[in-house]
């Protein structure tokens, strides 16, 4: 890990699984009429382990660092509340809010990174 | 960057819900059609949607994998009304016209529907939007 990498902390990974779980949310809103479709989410947890985990060690120059999040980590398939006759399993309501939280948790990973970011540049300007 | 696909994911919902919006225009545009026959009825047209999947996404189509699209249209298989009316230059040797098996009020929630799901996924895209301009704005604080 350099030092900029260490600096900027888990967020950068933590930015990757949210963006993911976002796409997964726009999928299940977008599959809200598809019949038998089953609505699926990400296990933040496991996701964010997998990511910090599946970074490969870099033992000569010219070996490729960080490795991309793969998509099946950390994705289940969500319980609905109530059955539906098509084999549906996309709540909108359900989905509508997660996909607030889901861009409000984003927006606070920024916020981090963003600090993070501005943090160095001061350090760097010796302000 | 998983965020770029989500426009492709929610574009191709709103152009699955435009179609269904569509139908439902046809449908109640023809509600008070009239056929001569039972087999020239006008049926009540629906969609029936499908998610793009993994293995079925040509590598032009890869930003709107897990979107979905359009599978068929089918006819609603509801019988078609008979009425008598043999003034009607349409009306069979027995003097009955067929009308076409469309349910207003059917159409009608339908159309509700399709309109509901496509501002939650313009919703979708305008967060994301918003969403992606200020990652960009991530190095000028």
């Amino acid at each position: 890990m350099n030092l900029i990498d260490r600096a900027l902390g888990v967020h950068p990974q933590a930015l990757e699984v949210r963006s993911r779980r976002m796409e997964l949310l726009a999928q299940n809103i977008a599959n809200a009429d598809t019949p038998n479709f089953k609505a699926r989410d990400v296990d933040f947890r496991a996701a964010l382990a997998d990511a910090r985990q599946t970074a490969l060690a870099a033992t000569q120059p010219g070996h490729v660092r960080e490795a991309e999040l793969t998509a099946k980590d950390g994705v289940m398939y969500r319980i609905p509340f109530n059955v539906s006759f098509d084999g549906n399993t996309v709540e909108l309501n359900v989905e509508q809010a997660q996909y607030g939280k889901a861009a409000a948790d984003y927006q606070a990973t920024l916020n981090f990174l963003e600090q993070r970011i501005s943090g160095m540049r001061k350090a760097l300007k010796g302000e | 960057m998983p965020m770029d696909n989500i426009f492709g994911i929610a574009g191709s919902a709103l152009n699955a819900q435009m179609a269904r919006m569509n139908t439902v225009a046809s449908n109640l545009a023809n509600a008070g059609t009239v056929g001569g026959s039972e087999k020239d009825a006008f049926r009540a047209k629906r969609t029936v949607f499908k998610a793009v999947l993994e293995q079925q996404t040509k590598p032009s189509d890869v930003n709107y994998q897990g979107g979905v699209k359009v599978d068929a249209v089918r006819d609603d298989p509801s019988p078609v009304r008979k009425v008598s009316d043999p003034g009607n230059p349409l009306a069979d040797k027995d003097g009955f016209v067929y009308l076409s098996n469309v349910n207003e009020m059917n159409e009608m929630v339908e159309m509700m529907a399709a309109s509901r799901s496509y501002q939650n996924n313009v919703e979708v895209v305008n967060t994301t939007r918003q969403l992606m301009l200020r990652t960009l704005d991530i190095t000028r604080s």
